[in-house]
């Protein structure tokens, strides 16, 4: 009977309660999924349908072949692709330094790489766009791929401080005792004991650039329009298209929404920089 | 190896990340701050004569400058708030045992990963006047007799845009409360029981308190996210019904942007930066205090 009881208890309490979050957490994505796939006289009548009349592709179809929005995933994927690969190669060195040595100035530079990232956006975009102009690097994979640097090293070299930390610093003296230089050792003992954090903060650059909106907007042109542009610049466009614009929606989300549920349980530690410990 | 050598050894592995932030993020920042003294406008460069604090004396004078200052407190106050009201309520329900906990978690997160022109996509269409799915259910439950159109009243637009915002936010509130709140002893809270506190005096008292540290944490470094933040507003309403969605971040952005008027856009920039330097303060105090004791 007490059994049952608190097996009610736990279910109006906890469950039920939970049960709303999820669904107010998910229903505005499934909403735009389930939009997606409907044919457009489903999406034109009031009050709405709940359930498609119909399964249809067409939307993406017509996404694919009849705008630029393949070029646009592409340019997304090396932009975002760029990003991860300058803030890992500026980044392991750095947290390297910072986590394996005791030097003057080190809690000052650590703690400018946190300031930094905590600057407006609006701060750095004008200059950089004024910049980016002067060296004709506007509407490049590079320019973009600078700006999104802005906000991926100082996270970057957080995170993988706070993993290097986490390596007993005993396992490169016992590399070294054996005779390994500090660059083999850092090459043979310590990459391989950070892998994780690499792919984390990897993942993490990822997604973020690839969501980034405003960086992307100012510093590219017809060239190099990443998908995040080109949405918006189709709400513009074919605002009464609802079914095409969640068709693109879907697409751009999809693959940032699984990257992060792999990561999102390690992504805790980083972002507090340290400050919670997952 | 010689003294000097080993001393340099540490800077050699950090120049690559300190040359790259020095061109892109200290650069443009002096850059801004030089800006903000001429009356610099992008079509007349030829033609941008020093003006000193004369942006910033137009800002004082300008009324759009307060009312987005305006709209500015309200946005922070109001989304960190709800969001940390729904994050922590959310965390301290995942904190329970129940079967489905993993996926319930999982599920919870998703918001977050999602760029702001897909909020703004999935969050304009289900404000939508006629075809959207909040007045549809809003009319079927009976809780209003006509449409209304969300984002085009002067009262609705700024507050519809924070909800939106709060749905993207609350996650990472609810996963790195739940990270605090696992640390808390259990035994502490079974004291607690034993001594006849019911769970709301367990909350209060031993729950809160313990987590109290990450709690400041994770308000400090949302709220200076939540300050900054403007592309969901842009992609929204980009600040209308006239200037009914303006904050302060959107303004000094949409004058350098459209306006480009890029001396009086970096005042307003900086005026923004040094109001929420308390909050980077008080943020990055206890974030280096953190690391130093690891």
């Amino acid at each position: 009977m007490i059994e049952r009881r608190s097996r009610l208890v736990r279910i109006l309490a906890i469950e039920i309660p939970i049960l709303l979050v999820v669904v107010f957490a998910i229903a505005p994505y499934a909403w735009m999924v389930l939009t997606s796939i409907r044919p457009d006289a489903d999406l034109s009548t009031f009050p709405l349908s709940y359930m498609p009349s119909q399964v249809t592709l067409e939307h993406y179809v017509t996404l694919l072949q009849q705008t630029s929005f393949l070029q646009n995933l592409f340019n997304s994927l090396v932009i975002a692709a760029g990003a991860v690969v300058v803030g890992l190669l500026t980044s392991v060195p750095a947290a390297y330094a910072f986590s394996r040595f005791r030097f003057r100035g080190r809690q000052v530079l650590m703690t400018q790489f946190l300031v930094i990232n905590m600057f407006p956006v609006v701060l750095l975009i004008i200059p950089l766009f004024v910049l980016m102009r002067n060296f004709h690097l506007l509407d490049t994979y590079f320019g973009i791929i600078i700006g999104h640097s802005t906000f991926a090293i100082p996270f970057a070299v957080w995170m993988l401080t706070s993993y290097m930390n986490g390596i007993p610093r005993e396992v490169d003296e016992a590399a070294m005792m054996d005779g390994a230089t500090r660059l083999q050792t850092i090459r043979l003992v310590i990459l391989p004991l950070l892998m994780p954090g690499i792919v984390t903060t990897a993942i993490y650059i990822f997604v973020t650039s690839w969501n980034e909106y405003l960086f992307a907007m100012m510093l590219s042109g017809d060239h190099v329009r990443t998908v995040t542009v080109a949405l918006q610049l189709f709400i513009g466009e074919f605002t009464v298209q609802w079914g095409l614009l969640t068709a693109g929606g879907t697409l751009v989300a999809i693959p940032v929404t699984i990257l992060f549920l792999i990561v999102q349980r390690r992504l805790v530690g980083g972002l507090t920089a340290g400050a919670v410990k997952a | 190896m010689t003294q000097t050598r080993r001393q340099l050894l540490p800077f050699y592995f950090l120049a690559p990340a300190l040359l790259v932030e020095l061109a892109i993020i200290f650069y443009p920042v002096i850059q801004t701050t030089w800006m903000s003294l001429y009356d610099f406008v992008l079509f007349r460069p030829n033609n941008s004569p020093f003006i000193g604090f004369g942006n910033f004396a137009r800002a004082l004078a300008d009324p759009v400058f307060w009312l987005s200052l305006g709209n500015s407190a309200i946005w922070i106050v109001g989304v960190v708030a709800l969001q940390f009201l729904l994050g922590l309520g959310t965390a301290l329900l995942l904190n329970q045992s129940f079967w489905w906990r993993g996926v319930a978690r999982a599920l919870v997160v998703i918001p977050w990963a999602l760029p702001s022109v897909i909020i703004g996509l999935m969050w304009t269409w289900m404000y939508d006047y006629n075809l959207g799915v909040i007045n549809d259910l809003l009319l079927r439950l009976h809780l209003i007799a006509t449409p209304i159109a969300w984002l085009a009243r002067p009262d609705t637009t700024l507050p519809s845009i924070m909800l939106a915002l709060i749905w993207q936010g609350f996650p990472f509130f609810a996963v790195t409360i739940l990270a605090g709140l696992q640390t808390v002893p259990a035994e502490q809270i079974e004291a607690a029981e034993i001594d006849g506190a019911n769970a709301w005096q367990r909350l209060v008292s031993v729950v809160l308190p313990s987590i109290a540290e990450v709690l400041a944490t994770v308000l400090l470094l949302r709220t200076i996210w939540v300050a900054n933040s403007l592309d969901v507003i842009l992609v929204m309403t980009g600040g209308g019904p006239g200037y009914a969605s303006y904050t302060l971040p959107l303004y000094a952005f949409l004058r350098a942007y459209s306006g480009m008027e890029y001396g009086y856009g970096a005042a307003l920039s900086l005026i923004l930066t040094v109001l929420l330097l308390a909050v980077v303060y008080f943020y990055v105090r206890r974030v280096s205090r953190a690391e130093q004791t690891t």
